[in-house]
């Protein structure tokens, strides 16, 4: 019963600017897929194409299999959460909820079944007769769901739903979409700009930069294995730390690269390691050196610490233990959980690391 | 911190006249805010509402029809006499223009500041904003006196429609009952052109202010819960719109209800209710049923007012 959706080569330019350059995905039915990028990426952009309020320049954009570009917005089978919520100030809930129902002439009784229902999945009946403006943020939000569930669409598309909450409001709520998303079953395509939102809910991440799809794949996937540097500094918090580097300080397997890289010494590159892969245990892998504790973040149970190595560059290392100011650290990294990027910004693969990295 | 202690940090008292009033009202808040709002508030209490009080008590007394002097009794005779068929008519008639001219200035009006509201952009606002604008800033006689000359027989009006030969549909109108007349400038059409022109400005922007306030996401959410563009017109964006369309309702509704000086100038002799007060109070001399004939606006205001928070125009406000 789930839905497929396709984009084909899709375009969205404004007269002369191009803001979205051929962007070929495919989501599989039942899928929860969350696009994810900076400001700006053109993540909110390919949501609304896909809903209908926005135009596609060119190619093709398919449900199910039909060309959907010159369909209404009401006949693609969607319906979308909006970030500022778009609820009718004039209008109760129950009537924010019918809505929908009402302009497709449903019968009264069914119109009634169908709020009730939603109503019951997002506990929000007792509010039925309030207006939108006497609820709070999250009650809002759950309304503005309701709307979109109570249409039974094919299809949920949520424009940052989430960014108008306040942080313990936000995490709850993922929380909800997410189980309801399981319940439902429906394919969905969620729009963030938080990485923590798009990890935690996600059966699959559209990572955009500037219009264009920097990486597919499942939220692990994309941190275990990110194509670039841009998709390896996005994905993960505390951020990648990246390490210039040159060829001289490390061993490439060449025949991998199919690059000169391993050969010419003077080649710069980065090495990229995750914060919670660096420490202090020196039966683990390769010596990254000593570093100097400059500011310690203390969480608790962790300790985000931010140092720098003997050439100076900053290395952000999430440790375990406690840490204080001015200590110096010898720092140790597993080379496996490590990523090396050459010039362009794209991963090396087949890069075999060395035992030891000398930053000097 | 031995250098402090001669000169407190934070001094407690200011030196000078000045500085001591100022520290008087910082420390009393709310006498501030009597003595910052004692003359307005006079200026609103004695000047406009006691003379509004004045009124409505000379509506109550009654004239004497042989010595045409002031009887100040309490009375409602005077409320009587506006019951009388003239009187009567009067109201009737000025009530009906105001309606009329109410509801063609809101027919007009709402494309005007849709608009303004959502596609003019930069200089084209700009322009509008002018366009709505400059008749205001205009004379008021001035205004009245071209209207004559443009609907008068003589007029561009006749000569343009002579042109187009179109006259006959001008004569078709004319030959109407009641709306018709002799010329356009001695109609009650003329009256209602003019009056629909002199109050379009407090009618447009009210609407295009509120029309401006409807977020676009609601109309786009609209279309993505499936409404044709006329639901979502029927259900979103008028009901939004309707404080601007009550707003301006109430300028041109209540200016047309008062105004003396169109009717005069533009339209058949019958006359409205601002020219009966005039006529009362001046050449008659009988002061209580111009007053009795001036609250008759206000209650209908009243009412109107009344009527429009019941609907729920100003919930959104």
């Amino acid at each position: 019963m789930a839905t497929a959706v396709e984009l084909q080569n899709v375009v969205k330019s404004y007269g002369n600017l191009q803001v979205i350059h051929g962007v070929n995905l495919t989501i599989d039915p039942g899928e929860f897929t969350v696009f994810v990028g900076p400001s700006g990426c053109g993540k909110s952009t390919l949501l609304r194409m896909i809903a209908g309020l926005e135009a596609i320049s060119d190619g093709d954009l398919l449900i199910d299999g039909e060309r959907m570009n010159a369909v209404t917005p009401s006949e693609r089978g969607i319906a979308m959460v909006f970030q500022s919520y778009a609820l009718y100030p004039h209008m109760s809930v129950y009537k924010n909820l019918a809505f929908g129902l009402e302009t497709a002439r449903l019968p009264r009784a069914e119109i009634a079944k169908r709020v009730l229902r939603a109503a019951e999945i997002l506990q929000i009946e007792p509010l039925l007769n309030r207006k939108p403006k006497q609820l709070s943020g999250g009650q809002r939000q759950r309304v503005a769901i309701g709307r979109a569930i109570v249409r039974e669409p094919k299809i949920f598309l949520f424009d940052e739903p989430l960014s108008n909450l306040d942080a313990e409001l936000r995490v709850q709520m993922r929380v909800e979409i997410a189980k309801l998303q399981q319940r439902l079953g429906n394919t969905t395509i969620y729009v963030t700009h938080d990485q923590v939102e798009a990890m935690t809910m996600a059966d699959k991440i559209v990572v955009l930069r500037d219009g264009r799809i920097e990486q597919v794949g499942a939220p692990l996937d994309l941190y275990n294995h990110p194509r670039n540097l841009f998709v390896a500094g996005f994905i993960g918090s505390p951020k990648m730390n990246f390490l210039q580097i040159s060829a001289a300080e490390i061993e490439v397997d060449a025949d991998a690269t199919g690059s000169a890289a391993g050969r010419r010494p003077d080649i710069p590159m980065t090495l990229g390691i995750r914060p919670e892969h660096i420490t202090i245990d020196p039966n683990t892998g390769a010596a990254l050196g000593p570093l100097k504790v400059v500011l310690v973040e203390s969480l608790g149970g962790q300790t985000v610490v931010y140092a720098t190595a003997a050439n100076g560059q900053t290395i952000t290392v999430v440790l375990d233990g406690q840490v204080a100011v001015g200590e110096t650290l010898e720092a140790f990294f597993d080379p496996a959980k490590a990523h090396l990027f050459a010039a362009d910004g794209n991963v090396m693969t087949g890069a075999r690391l060395p035992h030891i990295i000398k930053l000097v | 911190m031995s250098a402090i202690t001669g000169e407190q940090a934070i001094s407690t008292q200011r030196s000078g006249l000045a500085g001591r009033i100022s520290d008087f009202f910082w420390k009393h808040p709310h006498v501030f805010l009597a003595v910052m709002l004692a003359p307005p508030l006079l200026w609103l209490g004695i000047i406009y509402l006691g003379s509004l009080l004045a009124l409505l008590l000379q509506s109550f007394f009654s004239i004497d029809d042989y010595s045409g002097l002031v009887n100040y009794e309490f009375t409602l005779a005077t409320y009587g006499q506006l019951l009388n068929e003239t009187n009567l008519d009067i109201i009737i008639r000025t009530v009906c223009m105001a309606a009329i001219v109410t509801l063609f200035s809101a027919l007009i009006a709402f494309p005007i500041a849709y608009y303004a509201a959502r596609y003019a952009r930069g200089k084209w606002k700009a322009l509008f904003y002018l366009g709505v604008m400059l008749p205001l800033w205009s004379s008021y006689l001035v205004k009245i006196y071209a209207w004559k000359l443009i609907l008068a027989k003589e007029g561009i009006l006749t000569w343009l429609l002579t042109k187009l030969n179109l006259l006959w549909l001008l004569d078709a109108w004319l030959s109407l009952p009641v709306i018709g007349g002799n010329s356009l400038s001695v109609s009650y059409t003329g009256t209602f052109i003019v009056f629909v022109y002199v109050w379009m400005p407090f009618m447009i922007l009210p609407i295009q202010a509120s029309l401006e306030r409807v977020p676009v996401n609601l109309i786009e959410a609209s279309s993505d819960l499936g409404s044709t563009p006329q639901q979502t017109f029927r259900h979103v964006l008028f009901p939004l719109a309707l404080p601007g369309i009550v707003a301006g309702s109430i300028f041109t509704f209540s200016l047309t209800l008062g105004d003396y000086i169109i009717p005069q100038i533009i339209g058949s002799s019958r006359l409205f209710i601002g020219q009966a007060v005039y006529a009362q109070q001046g050449t008659a001399g009988n002061i209580p049923l111009a007053a009795a004939f001036t609250v008759v606006p206000i209650v209908i205001m009243g009412l109107y007012l009344w009527a429009a928070r019941r609907m729920g125009a100003f919930d959104a406000l």
